[in-house]
């Protein structure tokens, strides 16, 4: 797993590539958990290159999002793959976060 | 095409066991999706083995073995570990999961959910799990 931070004035981009596990997703964590994250209004992910996610992946947004509502920033997915969408809609939380198609709508929220 | 492999419990054997049961998968002419599916519920079973049941120790091992019969792909793995009790299951409540922040807990929903029949037994010293699912 690569995460690459795209910081603007006020919003931070995390392009995700590769699989996030049980393994990777630390990873993640430690990036999500960074206070400087809670000063922007958005962050954005980009999921084009992610190939794969699993429970601990997911675990590590869900542990997150409620501290980012707090904080009234935004978290939004966008360029999800069809394989890596329907992992979060087994769970249904599809309708719990904020995933659109591309990232001009992601922008525009 | 091969069938069976032998990891230690290391989080970084997660993928290596991903990686053989979809090539697996992929040679059976499945779709990308349903691979996915399949190997996802595998692997959230092999973490719940290497991290929980043999706390990522490395002398310890896992033996998957695969194979399909009758249109039913099965996949089983063998430890000796701490057992798992498929009692102690409950269903997420994801909104609540969200509230408070939690990490984990939706590995085995995920499993029930994608696949056709779940066994957990212990033959002596050993746990075997066993995944089912028919294979379209």
């Amino acid at each position: 797993m690569k995460i690459t931070q795209t910081p603007s004035d006020t919003t931070l981009t995390l392009v995700l590539d590769g699989e996030l596990d049980a393994s990777s997703s630390v990873l993640l964590d430690t990036e999500l958990s960074n206070p400087a994250v809670l000063k922007y209004q958005k962050v954005l992910i980009d999921c084009q290159r992610l190939n794969y996610i699993s429970s601990a992946g997911l675990g590590v947004f869900i542990s997150h999002l409620q501290r980012f509502q707090d904080a009234n920033v935004k978290l939004v997915f966008f360029n999800m793959q069809e394989k890596v969408h329907n992992v979060f809609e087994i769970l249904g939380l599809d309708s719990l976060m904020t995933i659109v198609p591309s990232e001009t709508e992601a922008a525009a929220l | 095409m091969k069938n069976a492999i032998r990891i230690s419990c290391e989080r970084s054997n997660l993928k290596v066991v991903r990686d053989f049961v979809s090539e697996y998968l992929a040679a059976l002419g499945q779709s990308e999706l349903r691979v996915n599916q399949i190997v996802l519920a595998v692997d959230e079973i092999v973490a719940n083995i290497v991290i929980h049941a043999n706390a990522e120790d490395a002398s310890k091992h896992l033996d998957v073995r695969l194979n399909v019969e009758n249109q039913v792909f099965r996949i089983e793995l063998r430890d000796q570990g701490s057992s798992y009790s498929p009692a102690s299951y409950q269903e997420p409540n994801m909104p609540e999961y969200i509230q408070q922040g939690r990490k984990g807990g939706m590995g085995m929903a995920l499993v029930n959910r994608l696949m056709d029949r779940v066994e957990f037994t212990q033959h002596g010293d050993y746990n075997i799990c066993r995944l089912y699912k028919q294979l379209i």
